[in-house]
């Protein structure tokens, strides 16, 4: 008996085992997406309403009034194991100052890979578990590390796909928590914004 | 009964990708894996190819890879009770795949292998 394997070439392939997903994902990373955009170009960050791992549901309407680091990631993703270690700084820094991060993580098997990671990691910023309707939100993340900057207002004003310089992030950061200060000082009592109705100011 | 045969099952990644080889540096790394159902022929093996060991700016040790072009061949035998006649081999292709500065998510392919079984 014998076994004669009609092709050589299998069926399903090649054109998918070429890898071509290299080219469904977004692979650029442009200059203009690392910079902060500008206030008439920022889009509100799509709501959305996930559970911690405490069990308690976080909605990005929680933040508002901060700026908010919103982390798209996962424990077998080399490039954020980088990024994570930085992340907790930042939060520690800066949580007084209105500041958050949110971890979306978009391991298959959830909590089972994840919550062992926080612990071993120290994670200090909330995290939850990332759902295909998440991903849809935030324009269909298939790259890992994605990590979207989100203002006071709750619009998205930077965002990155990919690893990036730790100065980049805190470049970004604090130039929005600065924006609030001045925005702030606008509206003091006895300035001339500060005497206007919020629907009467420019 | 009892015949071998041997299947190539050939891969080309993208320049600049590279996916974790079947035995990866670290226990967090999604394996390459090749998995065959249950069929006419047997799986008597899985050969990977000899890995790389490539240092990335995301690593602070050297991980196990696969990239460019390579193969993963298949040993099957005929099993015991075989029909005779054509059939297909079905599997599943489980990779992951990273560049230097960002990862893909996990995917499976499916694989189909026709074959025929001549006595």
């Amino acid at each position: 008996m014998e076994i004669v394997f009609t092709r050589f070439k299998w069926a399903v392939l090649a054109a998918a085992l070429a890898f071509v997903l290299a080219g469904c994902s977004k692979l650029s990373h442009s200059p203009a997406d690392a910079a902060v955009k500008s206030d008439q170009d920022r889009k509100p960050a799509p709501a959305f309403s996930l559970t911690d791992e405490h069990g308690t549901p976080v909605s990005l309407a929680d933040y508002r009034g901060k700026v908010v680091l919103l982390n798209f990631w996962a424990t077998w993703c080399g490039p954020c194991q980088i990024e994570i270690p930085w992340f907790i700084e930042f939060e520690q820094k800066y949580k007084d100052r209105d500041f958050a991060v949110l971890g979306v993580s978009f391991d298959d098997d959830g909590w089972k890979s994840v919550r062992p990671y926080i612990a071993s990691h120290k994670i200090n910023y909330r995290v939850m578990i990332g759902t295909e309707k998440m991903s849809q939100l935030y324009g269909g993340v298939d790259s890992l590390p994605t990590t979207f900057i989100v203002d006071r207002q709750g619009r998205i004003a930077a965002q990155h796909v990919g690893l990036v310089d730790k100065s980049d992030y805190q470049n970004e950061i604090l130039k929005l928590l600065a924006d609030q200060k001045r925005a702030a000082g606008d509206s003091a009592p006895g300035s001339l914004a500060g005497l206007l109705r919020p629907d009467q100011r420019p | 009964m009892g015949a071998v045969a041997e299947a190539p099952l050939t891969i080309h990644l993208r320049p600049g990708y590279h996916v974790n080889s079947n035995m990866p540096s670290d226990e967090y790394l999604i394996p390459l894996r090749l998995t065959w159902n249950a069929g006419p022929l047997e799986t008597s093996d899985v050969v990977f190819p000899k890995p790389s060991l490539e240092k990335y700016a995301f690593s602070e040790k050297p991980l196990s890879v696969f990239s460019g072009d390579f193969e993963i061949r298949t040993r099957f035998k005929v099993a015991a009770n075989a029909p005779a006649g054509p059939a297909v081999m079905t599997g599943k292709l489980r990779y992951q795949a990273c560049n230097d500065r960002m990862c893909l998510a996990p995917k499976t392919l499916d694989v189909s292998l026709p074959v025929e079984v001549v006595k």
